[in-house]
């Protein structure tokens, strides 16, 4: 079965306040059609784990998403990332860089990335996102369509050019 | 990486060494070393620092929610609390047997759990440790290394865990956040594809399977006195077992062995786990001490999990695990904190023999799916699921109201059980490796292995909402108060000196 080029993969557990941004990304992508895309999958999961390196495989592009703990990210940051072996992991999910890592390991290329970050404040079990958090999912929902919009006008010109 | 933290008091001879986090722990964990007036460790307290708050979760949610909701709990283990709540929700309803359909489907969700966790936990968290050695490089003690050093035992460790994830999907119906189990069964069959697809896969992974208890074996044979000793203690062992005594990790009764193996409670009916064991709390940590009522605190705790399982059964109802069992128990009980690793590997391979058989099962493919509730409501509706999750025995109690929402209810995790078992192993491994002046980065590396073996999930195992905020005390050796540091719930740090 072929593989959608394009990957958008959300990362967090919807029940534990702020932590529900990329989830709640992955919703309104939907919402707005991106799911039933032929050329676009979303994928969610409560963290990253090193089976994620096989989502990676026969993609054009991935995006990876996750909500930030406050100080690591101002607001909401769009940016490439690349593959990191110099980045232990921290418990038992791995960082998207890493990810990226074993994907290189197992299949010996790994697709360029992006990593969408969403500045969240709180992250108890039981709450819903924050006034901040909704803000700033207003703003990552724009950017990851902008991201979307540029890869499949890449990807049209590739196929009009070839 | 992990910080470092060494906090030295103003008065020897009493030092009080933190470390904090650990790394490669879920969560996050401090380790608090209490020295006596030599610098020898007189007492290791490993603290829960993360706030959860289970229960408050979920009282007041409709029973129907609450299978699919507590996956929420844990990131690393939600197919145990999933089928663990549908169980106590059963039982509280007064159903009396869900159909056969319903009982394998969960089954394989369950033994495809056991499979994918067991996976990522040694292949991902411990084998770095066990390959490199554990004072290696920590830049290439991880999964990258393994897949650097050794890409074939990474690309088995991925693929095993990805076959895990497939059974859960399949049964689930949903990667995350599956609804597969509801109250009185399941809602859906395997598809003849499904089946087929899993069933292709078998012969593979047994043979991974198989392997991967043939490295840990090795591994021991390698270095005896290392596996043999390395944070080892003696203590009682708790699990569920069949009724005649085999492995079940999804249902049975409570066996209790002590340390030299012989039986000490069995046959416990679930439901009555309270008359069973009790839990203690210290000032010290949010994590409760669960320990057996019968021998009293002191005497009374135990340790679960694969190393507690793989002894407590009488046999494993799988030939090619229970071959290996017979092996791994060749010199009687084995206490070692590192033959956890070995064990886990003994019950991955169960968990893929049990799946190959269920995929036989034609009940997957159709029959009915729930049982219906009984036409007289029960006068009090209330049960226990217990389920053997992959860190050992989960209890789910739930007490559903005349308005169909739990009013009650208490969840005793893995983690829970093994509390006092990971504070001894950390005390046994810091007596032995601490050179009494300073903590060195490979005492650092010695205690966080103690830990890892049991594979602690300490996001999932604290909960204490609306209770108490966090409060360190500094106890002398004459017994006085040096220093008490008090953390609110809002942040703030209070500290006084005595």
């Amino acid at each position: 079965m072929t593989r959608a080029p394009l990957l958008v993969l959300a990362v967090g557990n919807p029940s534990r306040g702020d932590d529900a941004l990329g989830p709640a990304l992955l919703e309104r992508l939907r919402a707005a059609g991106m799911g039933a895309a032929s050329d676009v999958e979303l994928l969610t999961d409560f963290q990253l784990q090193v089976e994620h390196a096989l989502d990676l495989d026969g993609r054009r592009a991935v995006l990876f998403v996750d909500a930030a703990r406050p100080g690591t990210t101002r607001g909401v940051c769009i940016e490439p990332i690349y593959a990191d072996a110099r980045l232990p992991p921290a418990s038992h999910a791995l960082r998207a860089q890493a990810v990226l890592h074993v994907a290189m390991q197992l299949a010996g290329h790994a697709p360029p990335a992006w990593q969408l970050a969403m500045e969240g404040e709180h992250f108890a079990l039981g709450e819903g996102l924050s006034p901040m958090a909704e803000r700033h999912l207003a703003c990552a929902v724009d950017m990851a369509m902008g991201w979307l919009q540029t890869r499949r006008c890449q990807q049209f010109s590739s196929k009009c050019v070839t | 990486m992990p910080v470092t933290t060494f906090t030295e008091t103003p008065c020897p001879p009493v030092r009080r060494v933190v470390i904090d986090p650990l790394s490669r722990v879920e969560g996050h964990g401090k380790v608090t070393l209490l020295l006596d007036e030599h610098n020898r460790v007189q007492q290791a307290r490993l603290h829960i620092v993360e706030f959860r708050g289970f229960e408050s979760f979920i009282v007041g949610r409709p029973y129907w929610e609450v299978p699919v909701m507590v996956q929420r709990l844990c990131g690393i283990c939600p197919v145990s609390h999933h089928l663990a709540a549908s169980k106590a929700i059963d039982v509280a309803l007064g159903i009396q047997a869900i159909p056969r359909t319903a009982e394998v489907m969960r089954r394989l969700m369950h033994y495809g759990q056991i499979m994918q966790s067991h996976a990522l936990h040694f292949f991902h968290l411990s084998s770095p440790d066990l390959l490199f050695g554990f004072d290696s490089n920590v830049t290439q003690r991880n999964i990258m290394g393994v897949a650097a050093a050794h890409p074939d035992i990474a690309r088995q460790g991925v693929l095993l865990r990805k076959f895990g994830q497939e059974v859960i999907r399949m049964t689930a119906g949903k990667r995350v956040h599956g609804t597969g189990s509801v109250p009185g069964g399941v809602n859906r069959h395997l598809t003849h594809a499904e089946r087929d697809e899993l069933a292709a896969q078998v012969p593979q992974m047994l043979a991974w399977c198989e392997q991967a208890v043939e490295l840990v074996a090795t591994l021991h044979a390698q270095n005896p006195a290392l596996y043999d000793h390395f944070g080892s203690f003696r203590s009682n062992w708790m699990s569920i077992v069949r009724a005649d005594g085999a492995m079940d990790l999804y249902d049975g009764v409570l066996r209790v062995r002590d340390a030299d193996g012989r039986i000490l409670q069995d046959g416990t009916n679930v439901q009555d786990y309270l008359g069973l064991i009790e839990e203690a709390t210290e000032a010290w940590t949010y994590m409760k001490f669960p320990y057996l009522r019968a021998l009293g605190r002191e005497g009374g705790w135990y340790r679960v999990g694969p190393l507690a399982r793989v002894q407590n059964c009488s046999h494993i109802p799988s030939p090619r695990a229970e071959t290996q069992r017979q092996r791994f128990l060749i010199r009687g009980p084995v206490h070692a904190t590192l033959a956890y690793h070995w064990a886990r590997m003994i019950e991955m391979l169960h968990a893929m023999e049990v799946i190959a058989e269920l995929l036989q099962d034609e009940a997957l493919l159709g029959g009915a799916l729930t049982a219906p509730l009984p036409l007289q409501r029960p006068a009090r509706r209330e049960g226990v699921g217990v389920i053997e999750a992959p860190r050992g025995t989960l209890f789910h109690h739930y007490v559903i109201g005349d308005d169909d929402l739990v009013s009650w209810c208490n969840l005793i995790v893995s983690t829970t059980h093994n509390n006092q078992a990971m504070n001894e192993s950390v005390r046994v491994v810091a007596r032995d490796y601490f050179d009494g002046r300073a903590v060195s980065e490979g005492l650092l590396n010695h205690i966080e292995v103690a830990i890892r073996a049991y594979d602690p999930c300490l996001s999932c195992a604290t909960h204490a909402l609306g209770s108490m905020p966090l409060q360190v005390n500094l106890i002398g050796a004459d017994g006085q108060l040096l220093e008490r540091v008090l953390r609110h719930g809002d942040g703030r740090i209070e500290r006084s000196a005595a």
